[in-house]
């Protein structure tokens, strides 16, 4: 008898650990639950990594908080999730988490199979090559024979070879599973090149002895678009996420900061007005409060801001604004009008 | 004249080529000409590697300094542990609530050491860990007493360490006995049950169980439910090691002589008294060494939840890793964490060695 008392307190206890989230909308579950639960790398620099602190931080942890200042008016209102690649897709579909903002690409095959929708884009990245300035080699295409510190299994490998190939040179790779591991070896000199998506580039490049003496190459070898994600199934909640993407960005192209926002306010420019809520009618065509896009400015702040805070030129990574940049600087960062 | 010889006997020392340090290193450095050149070769060796490791650990090293100044030497960085530890040890736990993970921890170790002296081992003990793993557990969580609630996925570094080997320990050596005793059953229901367990568990390894645990195991609950992923973790750990630890029990089990069983069968125990009072004190003891290695394998295979995302102490020095004002100090870290490791692993080795010295009733 004591044995099943105690097999029944265990059994208890262990139920009290299954929790019961509210099926429906993922909107309404969300809403009800008072926060946002969003998937995270964990261990990206710059994108996504705590700090020494154990806070988090990085571009896609701001595109979260973001998303949490729109619905909630409250940018703190969100919990963060570290993933790893095998799991985020996964923990989306399952409903572990709310929204994906995990330097994950935009593919076809995500879209349809896995049953994701992207949203906007929040970084262009692509895959690029690094050299230390001794070669003197000024683009890719005078690679030939060169020796190629890679990662194994990843596409990065595929696209150096499929790119090797169709620009008829020959290479060695290098191949080294430890991306820390990696970079110890292109400084040692063992390879020429380091090839890796070009955010991860300027990261590697900035812990090298002497950062000046290496420089990545212009040519940028693959497309790898990293936008947030959301399951397929709830529009409106989908429209929210995208558009709290956009309106970062947006307020970029009119000039709205995390610290003229307030001025902004009294602003008589009818774009800025409709786009902060003064004009009233955005909100209620998402279902959210009217202030939303100033919540999100106010709190996080732009898209230009964040991108300087996580990964621009001042900080450690030193990554130049490039596709990121506005269309209207030359990048490919555009949002729809805001009416 | 014989006193005087037996005086002169007395004097005579061996000869200085067999006693003291030279006759030492005679016997055991120098007696054949291969132990010589062995010998040799091994100084040599130790010559080469020696002064520059001192001089990367010790001379040229920096103990707590910005990593900026580390760029400019040549030995070991050890600032990056001093930088970096709270994040390392505690993780994720909310900044100005660290006492309490550590309060939780010390007084973890201090039962632990508490519950080391057998004379101790009553009933009382029991409860005094009951006490304290609720208070403990009330520590990490938060929520009352105007503690704010931590949730479980804020739990890392350290602690999370502790949680699961400790639990997987704990809950997984009973269910292994039971499972033994399971699989030496008559009946053909249990022992098949029991068998069929054991050898699926022990056939894939515990990264397959994590990896079901957190990520098919989701898939297959319905909408909207979910269970706390340190538990799924934690749930994994406990089935792989008790598989493990059946199969260490059985052993001690089958190395009982018949006669035990007939004796206790003689006085008219029933089953449960003759494994309770008789076979299991005399089996588990035979078994504590082979039981201690399944239990310190145990303990650093959960830096394993590595690969389902959760933030163990291996984990949280990975991540310090990947900020770049860090990443070239790998080597500094992980030797610390080889350490700490060490530390723990090797305490455990040496009072399974004591607990066998005070158990032996050998003839």
């Amino acid at each position: 008898m004591k044995i099943t008392k105690t097999l029944v307190l265990v059994l208890s206890l262990c139920l009290m650990l299954v929790s019961f989230a509210h099926a429906g909308k993922d909107l309404d579950a969300v809403k009800s639950k008072g926060f946002i639960q969003a998937g995270v790398n964990g261990s990206v620099f710059g994108f996504g990594m705590p700090d020494e602190k154990g806070n988090w931080a990085g571009l896609d942890v701001d595109t979260a908080r973001a998303i949490a200042a729109a619905i909630f008016g409250d940018a703190s209102k969100v919990k963060f999730t570290p993933l790893s690649a095998q799991q985020r897709f996964t923990a989306l579909q399952s409903g572990e988490i709310d929204v994906l903002t995990r330097n994950a690409t935009q593919t076809l095959s995500r879209e349809t199979q896995l049953g994701l929708n992207f949203v906007s884009v929040n970084y262009y990245d692509g895959q690029g090559f690094m050299i230390s300035k001794k070669l003197g080699v000024k683009s890719a295409t005078e690679l030939d024979g060169a020796t190629v510190c890679v990662l194994p299994g990843t596409t990065t490998e595929q696209n150096a070879a499929d790119y090797f190939r169709t620009n008829k040179m020959s290479w060695k790779p290098v191949v080294i599973e430890s991306t820390a591991e990696l970079a110890k070896t292109f400084f040692a000199g063992r390879c020429d090149v380091l090839t890796s998506d070009a955010s991860q580039l300027a990261g590697t490049r900035a812990i090298a002895a002497n950062p000046k003496g290496y420089a990545i190459l212009p040519e940028i070898i693959s497309k790898e678009p990293l936008a947030p994600a959301v399951r397929h199934g709830d529009d409106q909640f989908r429209d929210i996420v995208d558009f709290s993407v956009l309106a970062m960005i947006n307020a970029e192209e009119l000039g709205i900061t995390s610290k003229n926002v307030d001025m902004m306010l009294k602003s008589k420019n009818p774009v800025i007005q409709r786009f902060l809520g003064t004009s009233p009618g955005n909100g209620k065509s998402l279902g959210l409060d009217e202030k939303w896009a100033y919540n999100i400015i106010k709190q996080v702040g732009n898209y230009g801001e964040v991108f300087e805070r996580n990964v621009g030129v001042n900080t450690t990574l030193g990554i130049e604004r490039g596709l990121n940049a506005l269309w209207t600087n030359g990048g490919l960062m555009y949002s729809p009008p805001f009416k | 004249m014989p006193e005087s010889t037996a005086a002169k006997r007395e004097q005579l020392k061996p000869p200085v080529s067999n006693v003291g340090i030279i006759g030492w290193l005679r016997t055991n450095l120098f007696s054949t000409w291969y132990n010589s050149l062995l010998t040799i070769a091994m100084l040599g060796i130790l010559a080469w590697l020696v002064p520059p490791l001192f001089r990367w650990v010790f001379i040229d090293s920096l103990w707590n300094s910005s990593a900026e100044a580390c760029r400019d030497i040549d030995g070991a960085c050890w600032s990056v542990i001093p930088n970096n530890i709270r994040f390392i040890i505690l993780g994720f736990f909310p900044e100005g609530q660290e006492w309490r993970p550590i309060l939780a921890m010390i007084l973890l170790l201090s039962l632990v050491i508490y519950s080391k002296e057998r004379s101790r081992w009553k009933k009382s003990l029991a409860w005094l860990w009951l006490i304290n793993l609720i208070i403990m557990g009330t520590l990490m969580y938060g929520g009352v007493l105007g503690m704010p609630v931590v949730e479980t996925s804020q739990w890392s570094g350290l602690p999370l360490t502790f949680l699961l080997s400790f639990f997987g320990m704990i809950v997984a050596y009973p269910l292994g006995i039971l499972l033994a005793l399971g699989r030496r059953s008559e009946m053909p229901a249990i022992k098949t049950l029991c068998v069929v367990y054991i050898e699926m568990i022990r056939g894939v390894p515990l990264i397959s169980l994590l990896f079901m645990s957190s990520i098919m195991f989701p898939l297959f609950l319905p909408e909207g439910v979910s269970i706390d992923k340190v538990l799924r973790a934690l749930i994994a750990i406990i089935l792989f090691t008790a598989a493990y630890i059946a199969e260490v029990v059985r052993g001690g089990l089958q190395a009982m002589p018949r006669g035990q069983y007939e004796a206790a069968d003689s006085l008219g125990l029933p089953y449960k008294h003759t494994m309770r009072l008789v076979i299991l004190p005399q089996a588990l003891k035979i078994v504590i060494p082979p039981s201690v290695g399944v239990l310190l394998s145990v303990f650093k295979d959960t830096s394993l939840v590595v690969i389902i995302a959760l933030y163990d102490v291996l984990k949280t020095t990975m991540v310090t890793l990947s900020n770049p004002k860090w990443a070239g100090y790998s080597s500094e870290s992980y030797i610390f964490l080889a350490l700490l490791y060490f530390v723990f692993c090797y305490a455990m080795s040496s009072y399974s060695r004591k607990l066998e010295k005070e158990l032996h009733t050998g003839h």
